[in-house]
This record gives structure tokens, sequence and C-alpha cells, in this order.
């Protein structure tokens, strides 16, 4: 276990090495963030509700790194908090969108004929609701929870995630080694999973990252709303919204939540268009 | 003799590798080329071939660099050029034609103004100054309607005359050398014959120097005056051509030349007649089915062959002829329009979803492109190990038995098993890819251009293993393939397709005399002989002008009509040919006679 893991480091370490410097950058803000995620919420140095300072949208002190909210809260640990939310709510969301996405793309361009015509039109249709609407209208008939906001998301970012794997399978579906399984006289099913799809991991990935950005703008959005996150829990969204009357005082309050949504999500996609030209680099 | 015209010497070019180290891709490298000749680089891919000519242009590739030598053309030093110079240098005093005219064409432009283009860059020429000169070259290059060719876009002309065109844009600025890369490799042969004749004319007449490379030694024994022979980056031998032809001294130029007159690899000894594959009256084609239930663009019509069991059977033909198609069908990858497929005696569904997983076992094929046809996803073992378990059911230890076995049938070490493609040459792919046909122990193996994308010399030497598998397991195949002198070396009996149809079919030795098929005489004369003179040997093609009446032309008549040099007007263009047997037992589907069509045809008994 400890070989495996190590393993996984040495490889994390050289493919950050191998990197742009931009890349390195967004390699880093991930790295943080996913940290952030998985052990902020142990590390914060308050419970998350605690109101433990007297003085409100307080500044940066040695007691309080990123100053206090409205409430006197300490806004390291709700940030650390919120991060673990956000993070988790919208991992969830976009693994669901890419892998129900390429699924339905995958069987979708092996099998081809009319049912590939029809899902596609589906999509398409589907592809044209704006995603915030429809996340208002479902918060507004079914009332804000966490795992109604997941499948909503997740509802929202599956066409982007089925065209563009669709794209991929349809280039993979026409090589050689696909149409060398048919003659074989392979099963839809392995051909989708065995033949096609680890040809089209890596872009998926990228697009996956991409998706995780959609969906961590949009979660964010609602909570700034009211309608995504609902108190006492508090995602990084709702709490830019909660101190938002700090922004006439410059207080960190406000400040730093929306910093943290900012370098994730610019984070990501840096790691991305890095990820992405280096491969394209190694096909040519 | 006086200072050669153009002079490389010790030529190095060093590549960065995927490490970052630096390795030499072209070592210590010297030639020179008087004023007029015309100097072939010969060798396989790799050899550092096209390296060498694209650094007469000054031109190292990215990642390649000039790590030592001079090439100096005329009284120029190429490599110490800089870049205003260099812009000069090409396609002023070196241009360069390359392998692919379609890719070098803009497809949104006139070919006149792409062919002048060099004037007009190098402000040499006024533009209708240039446009006669070009017309000039068209005319040298035997393009039909000279004065008219250039006002039409890429798109209008043939894969052919594109070549030639781009000859006439690499020759409207009167180089002083020019780079012809692998000028014919990727036309059919009856092209070929006509592009080279236009080369080598030109060449001639203007008194060029050229360089040319390839990998084909009877192209270049007709092109060339002298010959230098690369491998890995490095000259093996040189000389002039008819003595590098006829007393090569270095091994690696014997290989070179027996690779490329392939020996027969078939033996005559009697065989069993029970058909294995018999194919009655097959049509196909692709696109929307009409209501006489034949598909909009029909590929294939009227095919009929059979291959006895442990025989093979050799199609030949242009691109675009069906041949592929062919075995598309009998793979069950295209669904036949009409006719029937019978395997072992057996109805064959030609619609994958209604065959047994018995009949997919006993029937593979082996796709030309072993690039693509492996998945670069799996190992070497896990692709191998497919077809084991999928008809089989042998998995675990037994499988990785039977892999190392099917590794060491096809010739390839244990220890590959668990790398990946990428990893392998592209012989090695080739066998492998044939190794997991073999995996199925099928009976009929359909091999489609298996040795068109390889080396003559790796080519030779898959030859040489699929027939040896024949011997030992009694396989049969469906040999398909556009080289007549490797359909001839391994099949039993031939079918030339031309255009979809069945134009002549027969025993190899039957193939191997007059009367020919009006299309299998010209296929046959196109191939060129590995000896020098033989282009300068050949009739002028006469070609009958056709009359335009294309619009009533009765269903069925003869594919070939509009190139046919011994149509018969009246008959030819009205009546569809009747299907001949002639007494050597070759099918013949044209009107004329047999000893009237011997009587025309351009070649005489072969030799093999």
């Amino acid at each position: 276990m400890i070989a495996e893991r190590r393993h996984w480091a040495t490889r994390a370490w050289a493919l950050m090495k191998g990197l742009p410097l931009a890349g390195r950058i967004g390699f880093a803000l991930v790295l943080f963030w996913a940290l952030a995620a998985l052990l902020g919420p142990s590390l914060a140095p308050h419970p998350v509700g605690a109101v433990v300072a007297m003085d409100v949208y307080g500044t940066f002190t040695a007691a309080h790194p990123l100053g206090t909210d409205y409430l006197g809260r300490d806004m390291l640990s709700r940030i650390l908090h919120g991060a673990r939310l956000t993070i988790g709510l919208a991992l969830a969301a976009a693994v669901a969108a890419s892998v129900t996405g390429t699924t339905i793309a995958i069987l979708s361009a092996t099998i081809g004929g009319w049912i590939d015509e029809g899902v596609g039109r589906l999509m398409d249709a589907l592809i044209s609701i704006p995603s915030k609407m429809l996340a208002l209208v479902m918060v507004a008939s079914f009332g804000a929870s966490p795992t109604l906001l997941i499948l909503t998301a997740a509802f929202s970012y599956t066409p982007g995630a089925f065209r563009i794997a669709r794209s991929l399978a349809i280039n993979v579906r026409t090589l050689d080694y696909v149409q060398a399984a048919r003659a074989r006289g392979e099963g839809t099913g392995y051909i989708a999973w065995v033949e096609i799809f680890p040809n089209m991991v890596n872009p998926m990935l990228a697009d996956f990252g991409l998706r995780f950005v959609f969906v961590v703008l949009l979660l964010s959005g609602m909570s700034f709303l009211g309608l995504g996150v609902q108190p006492p829990d508090a995602d990084l969204g709702s709490l830019v919204r909660e101190n938002i009357s700090g922004l006439f005082e410059g207080a960190p309050a406000v400040v730093m939540p929306a910093l943290a949504i900012a370098s994730l999500t610019v984070g990501v996609n840096l790691l991305i268009d890095a990820l992405s030209g280096r491969s394209s680099q190694v096909e040519q | 003799m006086a200072q050669p015209h153009v002079q490389v010497t010790g030529l190095c070019v060093a590549a960065r590798g995927p490490g970052g180290s630096e390795a030499l891709i072209v070592r210590d490298v010297s030639f020179a080329i008087p004023k007029g000749q015309v100097l072939a680089l010969i060798g396989e891919s790799g050899s550092g071939k096209t390296t060498i000519a694209l650094s007469l242009l000054g031109y190292a590739r990215p990642g390649c660099r000039f790590a030592a030598g001079t090439v100096r053309i005329g009284s120029t030093d190429v490599l110490s050029l800089d870049d205003e110079e260099l812009y000069r240098l090409r396609g002023g005093q070196v241009s360069y034609i390359a392998q692919s005219a379609a890719a070098a064409f803009n497809p949104m432009k006139t070919i006149m103004d792409q062919v002048v283009e060099g004037t007009a860059i190098h402000g040499t020429l006024t533009r209708s100054a240039s446009e006669t000169r070009a017309v000039e070259l068209f005319r040298a290059l035997a393009l039909p309607d000279p004065e008219g060719i250039g006002s039409r876009y890429p798109h209008q002309v043939s894969g052919g005359q594109l070549q030639r065109l781009m000859a006439a844009m690499a020759l409207i600025t009167e180089p002083e050398l020019v780079v012809l890369d692998e000028p014919t490799t990727a036309l059919d042969v009856t092209t070929q014959i006509e592009v080279l004749r236009a080369f080598r004319h030109v060449v001639r007449e203007r008194g060029t120097t050229a360089v040319y490379v390839s990998h084909d030694l009877a192209v270049v024994a007709q092109m060339a005056d002298r010959i230098v022979v690369l491998s890995e980056g490095e000259v093996r031998e040189s000389g002039a051509t008819a003595d590098i032809l006829e007393r090569p001294r270095h091994d690696y130029t014997r290989s070179l030349l027996a690779a490329a007159r392939p020996k027969p690899r078939t033996t005559d000894e009697p065989r069993e007649d029970t058909p294995l594959l018999e194919v009655r009256d097959l049509g196909a084609g692709y696109g929307r089915v009409g209501a006489d239930g034949l598909p909009e663009i029909r590929v294939l019509d009227a095919i009929d062959l059979t291959i006895p069991r442990g025989a093979t059977l050799g199609v030949i033909g242009e691109s675009g002829c069906g041949k592929t198609t062919l075995a598309r069908v009998v793979a069950g990858l295209v669904p036949a329009a009409r006719g029937e497929v019978r395997f072992d005696g057996e109805p064959l569904p030609t619609n994958l979803h209604q065959r047994t997983k018995e009949q997919f076992r006993r029937i593979q094929i082996v796709f030309q492109n072993a690039d693509t046809v492996l998945n670069p996803a799996h190992t070497i073992r896990s692709i191998l190990e497919r077809p084991l378990a999928f008809y089989r059911g042998v998995t675990g230890e037994a499988a990785g038995r039977r892999v190392a076995e099917l590794l060491d049938l096809v010739k390839l070490p244990g220890s590959l098993a668990d790398r990946r493609p990428a990893e392998l040459s592209g012989g090695q792919k080739q066998r492998v890819n044939l190794a997991r046909a073999l995996a199925a122990e099928p009976d009929l193996i359909l091999c489609d251009e298996v040795t068109s994308a390889l080396d003559t010399v790796v080519g030779a030497a898959i030859l040489d293993l699929l027939a040896e598998l024949r011997r030992s397991l009694g396989v049969s195949y469906l040999f398909i393939s556009h080289d007549i002198s490797t359909v001839r070396a391994v099949c039993d009996d031939i079918l030339v397709l031309y255009a979809g149809r069945k134009v002549e079919s027969g025993s190899r030795s039957a193939l191997a005399a007059p009367p020919y098929h009006p299309y299998a005489d010209l296929l046959i004369a196109s191939v060129p002989e590995l000896r020098t003179g033989w282009l300068e040997g050949l009739p002028p093609r006469v070609t009958i002008p056709i009359a335009e009446t294309h619009a009533a032309q009765p269903a069925g008549l003869c594919p070939f009509l509009d190139r046919c040099p011994l149509r018969v007007p009246g008959l030819c263009d009205r009546l569809a040919p009747p299907r001949q047997r002639f007494p050597s037992g070759k099918e013949v589907l044209c009107h004329r006679e047999g000893e009237d069509l011997a009587r025309h045809q351009l070649n005489t008994a072969i030799t093999t």
C-alpha cells in the first residue's frame, strides 16, 4: 500500500516536472484545494459556527489570519469548511455528468444508426436549456437540498459531456482496430468499453475538469443568490453572499471566499490547459 | 572532372530524442552531382533519405539540426545562409516536389495561380510571361489541354495530373536543382508510368540537375544517372545506376535488390479442389438503397470467385477498384446487395449480426495499415489473448502459453508481449496483426494490402511468413494487392478487378502469358522493370479519343471502355462484353478474340 502510494507520489512529481510554469501553478493550486477539502475541517482552528471574536468584519490578525465575518466567526475555519462543501458537491455533480454523458455517448456512437441520431437530437434539445434558469426553477419547485443541487447540476452538464464524448467516440469508431473488432464478431459492449473508451479517456478527463469548473461556478452563483446551500451550512458562494455588506468596509470576509473560488477555478483551468497541450504535443 | 554542381560533404544531422538527448540520424554523408545529372537517394523508411533531401533546401525538420558538414549548390553554401537568403533560395534556386500533390495544392485557388506563385514571390517574371512559360511546361509534361488546364481547380484534375502540375510549379522558376521526394509513390502503376515519362522528358530536355528520393529501385533505375544507397543515415554504396543494379557490392544493396524481385513462394503441387469460399454474382456498394435493391454507389458488380481449400487467390487492381470492399463483404463489414457468398458449402450471411461465432472465427481479416489496426491502449498480450478468450474460452496460463507460441509462429520475441503497439516497428506490428488472426485458428485469412505500407525488405519477410504458415497450417488466403509482382509471387489464382468488375481471372501460370484483357495488359506493362532503359524502350501509349456518347450508354458495358486502346467503335460502346474462356483456362471480359488480343498486346510471355 505504501509502495503504491509512493508510486503515485513519484508519478505526480514527474507529471509536475514536465509541465510549463502555468501548468505548475495550476497543479499547485489544485493540490492545495484538494488538501483543503480533504483535511481542512480537521485543521480548522475553530468550529464552523462558533462566534469567536468581538469585532465583526475584522481584518487579518494572528488569531484570525483571514479575518472574521459578519457575526465575528473565524473566516479561515469557515472557508476550510466551505471549500469541502463546494468541492464535494461540484465533484459529485461533475462526476455524475461526465459518467452519464460519456456512457450514453459511447453506446450511442457504437450502436449508430437511428438510435445515435435520436439521442443526439435529444441532447441538442437539452443543451439549449440555460443551466442557471433550470436550477432556479428546480429550487423554486422542490426547495434547496444538496441532493437536488447535485442532480440539477449533473443534469445541466450531461449534454455537454455527451457532445464531447460522442465526437471523440465517432472518431475512434472509424479506426481500423474497431473495424477489426467488429469483423471478429465482438458485441457492442466490448467494442464500447474495451476498444473505444480507453482511447478517449485523456480528453474526457480534461473535459471533466472543465465541467467541474462550470459546476463550481453554477453552485457558487446559486448560493450567492441564496438558493444554493442553506445555513447553517455554507459553501464558498454563500460565504460571499452572507458577508456582502462587508464589501464597503473592504473586509477580508467577502474578498477571501471570492478569491478562493477564483483560485480554485483558475487553478483547474491552468492545469487542464497544460495537460491537454502536453498530450497533443506527444501525439505530434 | 569539373567542379560538380551540387556537393554535399560530411553532412551530419542530429535529432533530439524524447529524453532530450541528441542522436545523429544522418552520419557523414557525402555526394556530388554534376550539372544536368539526376542522383537518386534510395533507402527504406528511416534511412534518412528525406532528411538529406531537405538539407539541400537548407531545411531541418523541427527537433533536428545540422551538426556538421556542408551543402554547396553552385557557389552557394546552403547551410550558412540566414533566413532571408534561404527564402530566396527555396523555390527559386532549389525547388521541391513532394510525395502528395493533393496535399500540396490549395483547393481554393486555380492551378495557374499556384503554378506561377514561385515567379511572383521571387519577382523574376511578369505574370503573362510566367503564364506562357507555365503553358510550355504543361505541354512538356504531356498534360491534356495545356492552355486550359491552368484555369481549373485542383480537384478537377486526376492525381497523376496533379503530380505533374506540381512538377510544373517546381520548374517554373528554372531552378538549378530540383528535389523530387517519392513523387510517384502514392500513384497507381498505370498512372505512375505517365508521370515518370513526363518527369524524365522534362528533366532531360532542360538539363535540370535533380535529386530523386525513392524506396523503389525499379523506378529509380528509369530516372537516375547515379544512385546513393542509404540505410540508418549512412551511405552504404554509391555508383552509376547500371553498376549498382548489376554489380552491387554492399550486402544491404543486395538485399534491396532481392526484395525488389519477388521470388515465387507457391508450389504448383496438386491441391484439393473442394471450394472453401465461393462468391456468386456479388454486388455491393455504399449509400442509400434504391428501388431495385441496389445501393446508390455501386462498388462491386457481378463478381464470381472460388477459393479452393488451402489455396491463395490474389485480387489485383488500382485504388478505388473495389478490392478492399470485396474483402469487407466477405468479412461481413459491408453487406452484399446482390448475389451469394458460400463458405465451406454453407451460405454465409453478409450481415454481421446473422453470423455465428464459429463463422467469425473461421474467417479472419488482416487490415492494411498495421499502425492503426492495433489498439494503442492495449498491450500485445491482451490483443492476442482476446481472440483466444473470445472464440475458444482459453484464459489464464493456457492463454499465456498460446500467446508465446503465436509470437514464436510470427517470429517475434516473447518479450514483446508486454509492450504496447507504439513501441513496435511497422514490420513487428504487421506480424502481431497476423498473429491475432492466427490466434483464431482460421480457415481463411483475408489479407488486405498487408505489405503495402511496409518497406520492401520487411514486406518480403511478411510474404515468406504467409507462405510458410500456409504450408504448416493449411490456411487459405484472399490476398489483395495493387502490386502485380507480389500477387504473382504468392498466389495460385489471380483475379483482376477494374472499376468493380472482374475483367480477367485465371491461374497464376495462365496469367503469365497473353492474351490478356487490355487492362491487365496495361497493368502488367506498367510495372517498372529493374533495369535501366526500360522506360525509353516502351512504345508510346495510344489512346483513341473518346466519342462523347455517355448519355445513352446501355448498362453493363465494358468498364475499361474509356481507357481501352483496343476498343472497337460501334461494338464496345453498344454491347456488353461477353465473358470468354480461353484455352489456357483464363476468363476475360472482352469482345475481342484471344488471338486478336494477343496480336496487339504490349506484353509477351512473362518468365517467372
